[in-house]
């Protein structure tokens, strides 16, 4: 039975809805929550191997075949993304463990933390563009209210521009919906594709196309990124971390799965549009890294920037990039959750949020220094650290495709990227110390463990990166045939 | 009929989008859920709205409608009610913090 690819979804549900109850006990919330997140990451691991042994595995609902009923659909691609996610998330909620204030414990944080999750891996699962919508605002639900949790006026006011942008968002990805109901006549991922690639990709269908490429950068922050760094950098670290960790990562995703399996027909919405929204992606995101001086807004505008990158993958589109950009989305959550835990503990720590306003932190907290190096050279792609390895196939591909120009921007921008973190790291970091050793606010180790560990997490993924390459291989192998990921879904039953 | 919806749906676009583009935060809330009823209409018309028969064996004889749209849009309207309510809550505490409905006012917070 297929039953195990539900499971990435419901149990982080049901957790949730176990810990409401748990509320007066915020004990028992932490045993609960651990138990979960620990099977969780058991569960996304044994579904990635079974997919190894026994290819694309499908979970048809209540028994309806395709393409009448909704499917959970596991390829490697999205076996590869869950576990990533259950890894990082776990790590994440362990952190907050010890670094949430009471207060927001007691207001649910831990239930909203799991539903968010719960979202991320059913839009990662599914194989329904309607599912996809569901899951996508079982997700943003959740993260609207973490990112209003703990109130504060410029908390509120952020929230406010956050919720409004994605309300906007949400309302055309029905939008596409309609039209694609309307235009092929049904939602089943594998049908569509089969659907247009019969009928043609014509002006309509690409106008529809389109419509989903505004949806999903809205989300991802491709292009329509302004609504991102203002959001990222107001919640506290934890739920920083998880936004940047997870969130955008779901709409590059979606792009993927939108324009490898149904709509890559038109050479010029996958070269030229895309191409270009990545570039002008980087770009902006480079001059913001590098403008400003509140270290919460760099690191939001290095999210940007590996938007751009991943995307960079999808323009060049071939196999060699897809790859790429596949390793390149795994390194992402593991290092972006590294980034933000380390900055949202510089700003507790020093009650500062400018890089001008500290210094010589090295002396006071060793650790976190050296976290934050290490963090800087895996975004700037220096091996063997994990973003050396999709940055290469990445330029592989475009070599490949004779995309010198994109290559030369996404090269590029690892220096700027280089650039904007070694700021943080030196001025923060190094000179004088100003804060005495006896006045140092207390940083305790059992924070640093979640912290390291997806250190040692980003070390691993670069060195080990040979065990991970099959996986990421049938991922980029099923993106660039999307008959195996038809044939898988479909089958025998008649288009 | 479906050319009455399309118009349907036009006009309460636009009313939508001159309440979004309004400053005040209860229209900018209201425009979303008039926004959303639009998007409601224009999944239903997609459907094929006001062609066959009730989709149950034996009470017709076909063809029958398309019950799909109408899942489709249960879906959804649970959907934005819950967005709405949330972020009605979410105006009346910002107004509680900020002392203001006013975006302009509000936008102005995060400078500081």
């Amino acid at each position: 039975m297929n039953n195990i690819l539900v499971l990435p979804m419901l149990l982080p549900l049901l957790t949730g809805f176990v810990l409401f109850f748990l509320r007066p006990s915020v004990k028992a919330q932490k045993i609960v929550s651990l138990l979960s997140l620990l099977a969780l990451v058991a569960i996304a691991g044994r579904i990635l191997y079974r997919i190894s042994d026994e290819g694309i595995l499908r979970l048809d609902f209540g028994g309806w075949a395709p393409p009448f009923g909704i499917l959970f659909v596991g390829d490697s691609f999205s076996a590869l993304l869950v576990l990533t996610a259950s890894v990082v998330s776990a790590l994440i909620i362990a952190y907050s463990f010890t670094a949430t204030e009471r207060r927001m414990e007691n207001m649910f944080f831990y239930p909203f933390a799991f539903f968010l999750v719960a979202g991320v891996n059913g839009s990662f699962l599914t194989g329904d563009m309607f599912n996809l919508f569901v899951c996508f605002e079982v997700m943003l639900l959740a993260s609207y209210v973490l990112i209003t949790l703990g109130g504060g006026k410029v908390r509120l006011a952020e929230s406010m521009k956050y919720v409004a942008i994605n309300v906007v968002a949400s309302w055309f990805f029905l939008v596409a919906l309609a039209f694609l109901y309307g235009t092929v006549g049904t939602l089943n991922m594998a049908h569509v594709s089969v659907r247009v690639a019969e009928a043609g990709q014509g002006p309509l269908l690409s106008a529809v196309a389109v419509v989903f490429l505004i949806v999903f950068a809205l989300k991802a922050g491709l292009f329509l990124y302004f609504w991102l760094p203002g959001s990222y950098s107001s919640p506290p670290g934890p739920i920083a971390a998880l936004f940047a960790a997870l969130l955008t990562k779901v709409g590059v995703y979606a792009m993927f799965r939108t324009f490898t399996l149904m709509f890559y027909h038109d050479d010029f919405i996958m070269g030229t549009i895309i191409g270009t929204m990545a570039v002008v992606t980087i770009i902006a995101g480079c001059l913001g890294a590098v403008a400003y001086t509140d270290i919460r807004q760099i690191a939001s505008y290095n999210v940007i920037i590996a938007v751009g990158f991943m995307v960079l993958g999808l323009a060049v589109f071939n196999e060699e990039a897809f790859k790429g950009s596949v390793f390149y989305l795994i390194h992402d959550m593991v290092i972006k959750g590294i980034l933000f835990l380390i900055v949202g503990a510089m700003v507790y720590l020093t009650g500062k949020t400018k890089i001008t306003e500290m210094s010589g932190l090295i002396r006071n907290y060793p650790v976190l220094g050296w976290l934050l190096f290490l963090t800087t050279l895996g975004l700037a792609g220096i091996p063997p650290l994990s973003g050396f390895i999709g940055k290469m196939y990445v330029g592989l591909g475009a070599v490949e495709g004779g995309n010198y120009f994109l290559l030369f921007i996404g090269f590029a921008s690892s220096l700027i990227v280089l650039y904007s973190m070694l700021r943080i790291f030196m001025n923060c970091f190094w000179g004088e110390t100003i804060i005495n050793r006896e006045d140092q606010r207390l940083y305790p180790a059992r924070r640093l463990i979640p912290i390291a560990i997806l250190g040692v997490l980003t070390i691993g993924i670069g060195v080990g990166a040979q065990a991970l390459e099959p996986f990421v291989s049938d991922a980029a192998r099923v993106m660039a045939n999307p008959d195996l990921y038809i044939d898988a879904v479909l089958g025998e039953v008649e288009s | 009929m479906e050319f009455h919806m399309i118009i349907l749906v036009g006009i309460l676009v636009t009313v939508a989008v001159y309440l979004l583009l309004s400053r005040n935060m209860i229209r900018i809330i209201l425009g979303t859920a008039v926004l959303s009823h639009a998007v409601h209409l224009l999944l239903i018309t997609m459907g094929g709205a006001g062609e066959g028969g009730v989709p149950l064996l034996r009470e017709s004889d076909g063809p029958y409608a398309d019950a799909l749209p109408q899942a489709l849009i249960l879906t959804a309207i649970v959907i934005s009610f819950a967005t709405t309510a949330f972020l009605l809550v979410l105006a009346y505490r910002t107004y509680e913090e900020s002392g203001s409905d006013n975006m302009n006012t509000i936008r102005r917070i995060d400078r500081e």
